[in-house]
């Protein structure tokens, strides 16, 4: 492929991916006005969060908890939103130096960015797949949070509509494309576990942050894991 | 604490961690221990997070149209059908059994 078609390539793996993720930021905005939260709210952390799984987690906790449950709500975001530290260490060197530049890519750091980027063959493309699908993302997960947080407000009672049950099928979404080893779907089970366990014994939010550590026991002597090579004594 | 405050505080740490990984050198990614353990708080959280919308209520556990919905949701995704297909599936099975007196 010549330089051209892959910069395409690039660009139509931004708009395919960036338009079916942006579309469900219909559903954060109607589940983020359905757990408390006004238009502007929701808005906002459409606009400075700017993470999905985080914006999430962050709205079911408040949800079930109430401002009480903050600490929890912000820590249970807070970890999510780790990986994108890890894919902003993978895309850095994608973007280049410039700080303007680098803060803004920062912003746009998120699990559909990084993956597009680091899907394409060369530099330049990689460079067109990171700021087509951040781009496109931002723009439509915002525009839809709006439209949705206005619908959800017009629905009023969202229980009517189901729209409580849309909050675990959209995380079960954002998990699924992840359970493809042995290894995380042990994790996910044995999480799931001990939160169900938790869930009558501890305050809204504590049992998710528990449940995390079940990670930490499985990923630092990486049990049910495949050996890499060079990793031996690690 | 205010929804505000709050969602503000939770805002700026998020941000706070993409930007700080622009800080970091790419070498650090090459220990697997923490890339690994990392990944798989994402999805620890993310499978504990469905437990609690799913079947929590407050500080307890209620079995209602929401573990129905869940269950339309998997069998689903199994079938790659797109994301907001499944969630519109799912809040329409939860409604549905509602409408019909259930959950």
């Amino acid at each position: 492929m010549n330089a051209e078609a892959e910069r395409r390539a690039a660009w139509r793996a931004s708009l395919a991916v960036g338009l079916a993720v942006s579309a469900y930021g219909v559903s954060f905005g109607a589940l983020a006005v359905a757990s408390g939260l006004d238009i502007w709210q929701a808005c906002v952390l459409s606009l400075v969060m700017f993470s999905g799984g985080s914006q999430f987690a962050l709205i079911g906790v408040l949800a079930s908890g109430g401002t009480a449950a903050g600490p929890a709500a912000i820590a249970g975001a807070t970890l999510l939103g780790l990986r994108n530290g890890l894919y902003a260490i993978r895309v850095s060197p994608i973007i280049g130096p410039g700080w303007a530049k680098r803060l803004l890519a920062g912003h746009l750091t998120i699990d559909e960015s990084t993956a597009v980027a680091t899907a394409q063959p060369t530099l330049a493309s990689q460079r067109v797949g990171f700021w087509a699908t951040g781009a496109i993302i931002y723009v439509g997960w915002n525009l839809m949070t709006l439209l949705g947080a206005v619908l959800g407000d017009l629905l009023g009672d969202v229980r009517q509509f189901g729209l409580d049950a849309a909050a675990g099928a959209a995380f079960l979404g954002l998990v699924w494309p992840r359970l493809r080893a042995l290894q995380p779907v042990a994790v996910a089970v044995g999480s799931a576990v001990v939160a169900a366990v938790l869930l009558p014994a501890l305050p809204q939010g504590v049992p998710v942050l528990l449940a995390a550590l079940v990670a930490v026991v499985v990923g630092v002597p990486n049990l049910f894991g495949r050996r890499v090579a060079g990793e031996e004594g690690a | 604490m205010t929804i505000w405050q709050i969602i503000l505080l939770a805002s700026i740490l998020v941000l706070g961690i993409k930007l700080l990984g622009y800080l970091v050198p790419p070498r650090v990614l090459e220990a697997p221990t923490a890339a690994r353990t990392a990944e798989l708080t994402t999805v620890a959280l993310l499978s504990a997070l469905i437990v609690v919308q799913t079947i929590g209520a407050g500080q307890g556990i209620i079995i209602d149209a929401r573990l129905p919905a869940l269950a339309v949701a998997a069998g689903l995704f199994a079938l790659r059908v797109p994301f907001i297909l499944v969630i519109v599936a799912a809040a329409a099975t939860a409604a549905g059994l509602r409408a019909l007196g259930w959950g």
